[in-house]
């Protein structure tokens, strides 16, 4: 290795492109790996909801959220799942930041918390699958616990937002 | 652990226009003589991505007798939907989704749904969550044999 080094010190204009060319080879996998490959994320493997049990303390049921909001003390609620079944049937006021598991998503949600007290209720949902595969809650929680978040919970929606929340009878709202 | 759910019903398939990734134009209420399989992923929903080489399986298998499959992908980055098509060298037409296609089945609202179309053009089943495979061949091969 030394040889090869001092080879390329005495023939100085080999020097920048072998050590450019080291460098990318040491970076790009790196970088592939953090940005979820050449799918540009599609094909990432996120950290999942299923990293908060079910039964937790972090979580809130259905049924619970239900009441929740029919009382004096509503909760701020998050959509952290697709537009497109935002769109078709979302919680009556929960306010549309997008999946969490995409950069722009954790950013917009910093974006709006930042502006909420630590101490406020917070409920964030997802359902766009079954808990466990749900790439979005994950993110979203710890980022919004690193904020500070005192009274955080996720809506635990073990197979779907249609299936849980829509199909049980729970109010639901339509449209953006 | 979710627990899969399939449901039958006899509704005719919508009557929409697709347009898959390689330009061509579908339409699910137009294969009548087919059966067919229309299931709604996305390339970022880990369970639908799992069930991507069984639907390709099925589509090899069945072809010969009148059984064709198409995914409609949600929310998914058009390029990145490409990518993950031809990598994985999917066998059946993929298309973009939106909120009217997910409503002209009667909405979508979890991932992944699978909906199974008979020869008549109605929807005999459809399953919200992972799919039952064992339980989806043999009610595709069941329509296939009964001409419904």
């Amino acid at each position: 290795m030394m040889k090869l080094f001092k080879h390329l010190l005495r023939r100085r204009g080999l020097l920048v492109p072998v050590l450019m060319a080291a460098t990318t080879l040491l970076i790009t996998p790196v970088a592939v790996a953090q940005s979820g490959g050449k799918n540009g994320g599609a094909a990432k493997t996120p950290a999942l909801a299923s990293e908060l049990p079910p039964g937790g303390p972090e979580l809130i049921r259905p049924a619970e959220l239900a009441k929740a909001l029919q009382s004096s003390a509503k909760p701020t609620v998050l959509n952290l799942g697709p537009r497109v079944i935002y769109v078709q049937a979302h919680i009556p006021g929960a306010e549309y930041i997008g999946p969490t598991a995409k950069p722009e998503g954790l950013e917009r949600l910093r974006a709006r918390a930042a502006s909420l007290p630590r101490d406020s209720f917070l409920v964030i949902y997802c359902g766009c699958c079954p808990w466990e595969h749900c790439p979005n809650i994950q993110p979203a929680y710890k980022e919004l616990k690193q904020m500070g978040f005192t009274r955080l919970k996720v809506l635990y929606i073990a197979n779907s937002f249609g299936s849980d929340w829509v199909e049980k009878g729970y109010p639901t709202a339509k449209g953006e | 652990m979710s627990s899969p759910k399939a449901s039958g019903s006899t509704l005719p398939a919508p009557a929409i226009t697709l347009t898959d990734l390689t330009g061509n134009t579908l339409n699910p209420s137009g294969y009548k003589g087919q059966v067919v399989l229309i299931n709604f992923w996305a390339a970022w929903c880990t369970p639908c991505r799992a069930e991507i080489p069984q639907f390709m399986t099925l589509q090899d298998q069945y072809r010969s007798r009148g059984f064709q499959a198409v995914g409609i992908s949600l929310d998914d980055p058009e390029g990145a939907l490409r990518d993950f098509c031809r990598e994985s060298k999917v066998n059946y037409p993929i298309v973009m989704g939106n909120q009217k296609i997910a409503e002209a089945f009667g909405g979508v609202l979890g991932l992944p749904t699978t909906f199974l179309i008979g020869r008549d053009g109605l929807i005999h089943a459809k399953y919200e969550g992972a799919t039952d495979f064992p339980k989806l061949e043999q009610e595709i091969t069941a329509l296939l044999q009964s001409g419904h």
